[in-house]
Order: C-alpha cells, then sequence, then structure tokens
C-alpha cells in the first residue's frame, strides 16, 4: 500500500502540469499551428522559439482561449481549458501578457496590476488587492509609482507592469509572448533576472522568444517551431545547434 | 485609490439627500408650470443617468429607451384596475429587467453599430406588437389610465428614483462590477484574458439600467391618462435621453445630470417661442453642442474647476 501511494504520487509529480495535444489552427487553407504536442512540467521555463510567422502568438492564443483551435486540447493539470472563454481559464490559472504591451490607460499602475488580484484565480478585494498590487509593483521595481497613469510610463515599465498584472492572479502557468522584445542591454539584464526570479520560486513559464541569451540563460527546454509544425525539442544547446533549426532561421548556407 | 475617499464620499452623500429634501419641497410652492417641468426634469435625469449606467462605461450606445419606458407604462395601464400602486411597480420593474436580460443575451455579442441598430429596432417591433395585440384581441388601440395619484406624488416618486439611480451608479462604482467596467471600457480582450467575464457583466448593466427606466415609465404613465402604442413607445424618448446624457457627458455620474437641466430648459424654451420649428432648432443647437462641447457639460465643469486658484495651488504643492 505504502509503495503504491508513493508511486502515484511520483506519479502526479512527474505528470506535465500543461499538456499541448495535437493542437491544430486553420485558417482557411493555412494551418498557422500544425499538429503541435508538448508538455510543460511545473515549475518549469519553456521557451517558444522560431522564425516569424511561425505560430508561436497563435499557439499562445490557442493555450489562452484567444481563439478556438481547429483540432487538438490543452489541459492544465489534466482539465481540458481547450473551449472555455478566455475569462475561464485566466481564473483556471493562465495568465498571459501581450506581444504589444497592453496597458489600461485609464487606470493607475496599481489599478492596472490589481485587475489581475481582483479577478484572476485568487479573486480577492479591497486592501488585499491592494496589497497585493503594491509588493509587485516593488517587486518588478516601480515601488512609488503606484499612481502614474500608463501614459507616463516609459516602455520597460509598461512592460514591468504587464507582467506584474499576469502576476498577480497569483497563476498556475504564465504565457510571455516576447516579454524582453525592445528592451536596451541594461534592461534586458534587469527583464532576464525578473524572469529567473521567477523560476526560483518556482513558477511555471512558458515564453515566446528571440533574444538568444534570454533563452540561454532562462530556458530549461525549447520548442522551436517553423510554418505552424514543431521542428524540435530539447534543451537550449540541442535545439539551437540542431541543423533544421540554423536552416529555418537563417537558411541552408548555414546549416 | 478606489478604496480611499471614504469622508469625501460621505459629504457627497449628505448633499445630495440634502438637495433631494430641498427639491422634494416644490409641490409646496407650486403646483403647476413649475411642477410640471419639475417632473420633466426628474423622469429625464432619471433615466438619462440610468442610460449612461450601462452606456457609459460600455460605450454601447441604446436606443432602447422607449422600449423600457413604454414597457413600464403599458404594465401601469395593464394592471392600473387589479392591483395596488407598489404591485403595479414591481411588475413593472420585473418586466424591464426581463425584457433587458433578453435582448442582452441576444445582443451583446453584437458590436456597436448593430447594437444601436437593434435596441431602436426593438422599440419598433414591440410597439406594433401591442399594436396588433390591441386591434385583434382588445379590439382597441388605446387605453385610458385611471390611478388615484397626484402631480406631487408623481413627482417624489420620481425624486426618489433619481435618488436610487444614483446611489445605484455610486455602488456599481465602488464594486468588483465597477472595477471590471472600467477595465473593459479600457482593453476587453485584456478584460477577458484577466478573469473577467465581459458579457456577464454588461448583460447585468444593461438589467439594472432597463429596470430603472421601465420604473420611470410606470411612474410617469398615470400623467398621460389615455396610452396608446405610439406615445408609450415613441422613439423621441430614446434619442432626447441620448442627447441629455451626451450632452451632459455619460463617463460621469452626474454628467447626466449636468446634461438634462440646459436640455430640457432649451426645450421649454424653443418650444414655447418657435412651436413650428422646435425640431429644427432643436437639431441645430445640438450640432453645436456637439462641435464645441465634445465632452459634455461636465467636462467643461472639471476643467474650469481645475483652473480654480486652490486647485492649481493644489496641483504646485503635489508636484513640488
Amino acid at each position: 500500500m505504502a509503495a503504491g501511494g508513493r508511486r502515484r504520487e511520483q506519479g502526479v509529480s512527474a505528470a506535465p502540469q500543461l499538456k499541448v495535444a495535437d493542437l491544430t489552427k486553420a485558417f482557411g487553407g493555412l494551418l498557422a499551428v500544425n499538429q503541435i504536442s508538448f508538455d510543460v512540467r511545473r515549475g518549469e521555463i519553456l521557451g517558444l522559439l522560431g522564425p516569424n510567422g511561425s505560430g508561436k502568438t497563435t499557439l499562445l492564443n490557442l493555450v489562452s482561449g484567444a481563439m478556438l483551435p481547429t483540432r487538438g486540447t490543452v489541459s492544465l493539470d489534466g482539465r481540458v481549458l481547450t473551449g472555455l472563454a478566455p475569462h475561464r481559464i485566466a481564473r483556471a490559472g493562465v495568465s498571459r501578457t501581450f506581444q504589444l504591451v497592453r496597458m489600461l490607460p485609464s487606470l493607475s499602475a496599481l489599478e492596472n496590476v490589481m485587475v489581475g488580484a481582483v479577478f484572476g484565480p485568487g479573486r480577492v478585494w479591497g486592501g488585499e488587492a491592494e496589497a497585493i498590487g503594491r509588493a509587485l509593483l516593488e517587486r518588478v521595481g516601480l515601488a512609488g509609482r503606484e499612481s502614474l497613469h500608463p501614459a507616463a510610463m516609459t516602455y520597460i515599465d509598461q512592460k514591468r507592469v504587464e507582467l506584474a498584472r499576469a502576476l498577480a492572479g497569483d497563476p498556475q502557468v504564465l504565457l510571455l509572448d516576447e516579454w524582453l522584445a525592445g528592451l536596451n542591454p541594461t534592461e534586458l539584464q534587469t527583464g532576464i533576472a525578473l524572469i529567473e526570479s521567477l523560476h526560483a520560486e518556482g513558477r511555471t513559464v512558458v515564453m515566446v522568444e528571440h533574444v538568444m541569451d534570454a533563452i540561454r540563460s532562462l530556458c530549461d527546454r525549447c520548442v522551436v517551431m517553423n510554418a505552424g509544425a514543431k521542428l524540435a525539442e530539447g534543451t537550449a544547446e540541442e535545439v539551437l545547434s540542431n541543423p533544421e533549426v540554423i536552416r529555418a532561421y537563417l537558411g541552408d548556407e548555414h546549416a | 485609490m478606489i478604496f480611499s475617499m471614504q469622508r469625501r464620499e460621505v459629504a457627497t452623500m449628505a448633499a445630495a439627500a440634502a438637495a433631494l429634501a430641498v427639491l422634494a419641497g416644490l409641490p409646496l410652492a407650486d403646483d403647476g408650470f413649475w411642477l410640471a417641468l419639475g417632473i420633466s426634469i426628474a423622469s429625464y435625469v432619471a433615466m438619462a443617468t440610468a442610460w449612461a449606467l450601462f452606456s457609459g462605461p460600455t460605450n454601447y450606445v441604446s436606443l432602447a429607451t422607449a422600449a423600457f419606458f413604454g414597457s413600464g407604462a403599458y404594465v401601469v395601464s395593464a394592471l392600473a384596475e387589479s392591483a395596488p400602486w407598489p404591485v403595479i411597480l414591481i411588475a413593472a420593474a420585473a418586466v424591464g429587467a426581463l425584457l433587458a436580460f433578453a435582448v442582452g443575451v441576444a445582443t451583446l455579442r453584437l458590436s456597436g453599430v448593430h447594437f444601436v441598430i437593434f435596441t431602436f429596432g426593438l422599440a419598433e417591433l414591440i410597439r406594433q406588437l401591442v399594436t396588433w395585440y390591441q386591434t385583434t384581441v382588445t379590439g382597441s388601440v388605446g387605453r385610458y389610465i385611471f390611478v388615484e395619484i397626484s402631480a406631487a406624488q408623481i413627482y417624489w416618486q420620481l425624486l426618489a428614483l433619481c435618488g436610487l439611480t444614483f446611489f445605484i451608479g455610486w455602488a456599481i462604482a465602488r464594486s468588483r462590477l465597477g472595477f471590471a467596467l472600467r477595465v473593459i471600457g479600457d482593453d476587453e480582450t485584456v478584460a477577458a484574458h484577466s478573469g473577467i467575464n465581459t458579457a456577464q457583466c454588461k448583460v447585468l448593466l444593461f438589467c439594472i439600467s432597463g429596470t430603472l427606466i421601465a420604473l420611470v415609465g410606470a411612474v410617469m404613465a398615470p400623467r398621460f391618462t389615455y396610452i396608446e402604442p405610439s406615445i408609450a413607445y415613441g422613439s423621441m424618448v430614446s434619442f432626447q435621453v441620448v442627447i441629455m446624457a451626451l450632452l451632459g457627458g455619460a463617463r460621469r455620474l452626474w454628467g447626466p445630470l449636468v446634461g438634462v437641466l440646459p436640455f430640457t430648459l432649451l426645450y421649454e424654451l424653443i418650444s414655447g417661442r418657435f412651436p413650428n420649428h422646435t425640431h429644427l432648432l432643436l437639431g441645430i443647437a445640438f450640432l453645436l453642442i456637439v462641435y464645441f462641447v465634445p465632452q459634455g457639460v461636465s467636462g467643461l465643469l472639471v476643467k474650469a474647476w481645475n483652473r480654480m486658484p486652490w486647485r492649481r495651488a493644489a496641483a504646485a504643492g503635489s508636484k513640488a
């Protein structure tokens, strides 16, 4: 009995937290995402790589519920999320940032972050939501700027607020869509350190990214997409030295 | 930010209650022209504020005001002889809520323009249905309404409805729903991905707004004495409410209030002096307003307030 119990426990901890199975999205005749399957384990940072137009953002949109897949499923801890409305997926514990940062212009920085705490899986209210908002703003380096509005903030600061908003609901899985894009070298180091700290606290992250330094230093594993299909899967070193991947990014002569 | 300012809110509430108490004294001073004007203003304040509760934050322009108003009035005509007044009001509120719920569920997935056309068509559809019912089933189109109620009582009930509408607006603003609406107004995609059920929020708000407007229709019904579909469901009321709310500014709770006052006075002035050209002159006035006061009267007032010497000093102090 005891052995059986232990085995079951090990089975649970080894099971994937987020499971993407045979996910397909067709726009007319174009297969933007073509039979993609992969698992994300608890506490893992998975990089989603691929040239522009390879279907990475579409894949994130399928996971977060912004679009319905033509075929296939996404499940979180065994619960199928596919077909649920975006707000239900968010409440189930999947939160995201957007490729082009999306602020709420009439809300202050603090209120922007509180949105995640109030309506996300935590569903807190009042002083508790405010406390979470303040703590997260401090964590992303914006202490003292709680009452600023997005129009008065720099691009990196807006991205920080957006990350804090996504974290405020204490999500199971965080989806980052090119969160590090457009940052200068100093900001990039800060950004990488921030995501590293998420890794340290054991949060599961799926990040679409082009910045190779970040991918090498942050990602436990990577999935590479090309023209909608999965090209490679493995550690950052493995996939980045894979001839197929180099060909997809740089063309035949470099492979 | 949204949890502080309690002392100021208490002061505002006290001032509002005092204002309502003063206004409630109007029938004691006059029971002719001024009371009639008071009834007109109170009914439009309640309707325009209720309209803006929904349309302000969501940016959906509803032309269904006539549908709610008329249905409230028709509930009175149907029940006037068989039910006591409070029961009639509850029935009117229920009819308004149900109608808003059905329309909301069916249409709030539509984008802005389609929603406008649908709500306009809805008032016409209900009007035709009522006409058809009355000609084929009851045999006569019009109905007399005999309710033992004085003009002063109607006025007081409308004032109470105004107070209720403002109270509900205030309560929404400090609730989860109010916070969700600000997010939806800013970016609906972010709202959905943050866990907000946007459709549910909008339907709920539309129901609250429709219920209040139906109640205004019910309270106003005895004023008509005789109603028929073209009176109760007249589309003018839908347009007037939109114009008043936009004139005042639909984004602030007190915005419609400052739109109704000048509009109603202007209407009285124009329709009294130029009875044959009322709508022409109103149209011109509206064009001028939209052109010169796009933010609404409330926007102008806020701007003027911020230019006052003591506000400037406060702003400079907070910067330093």
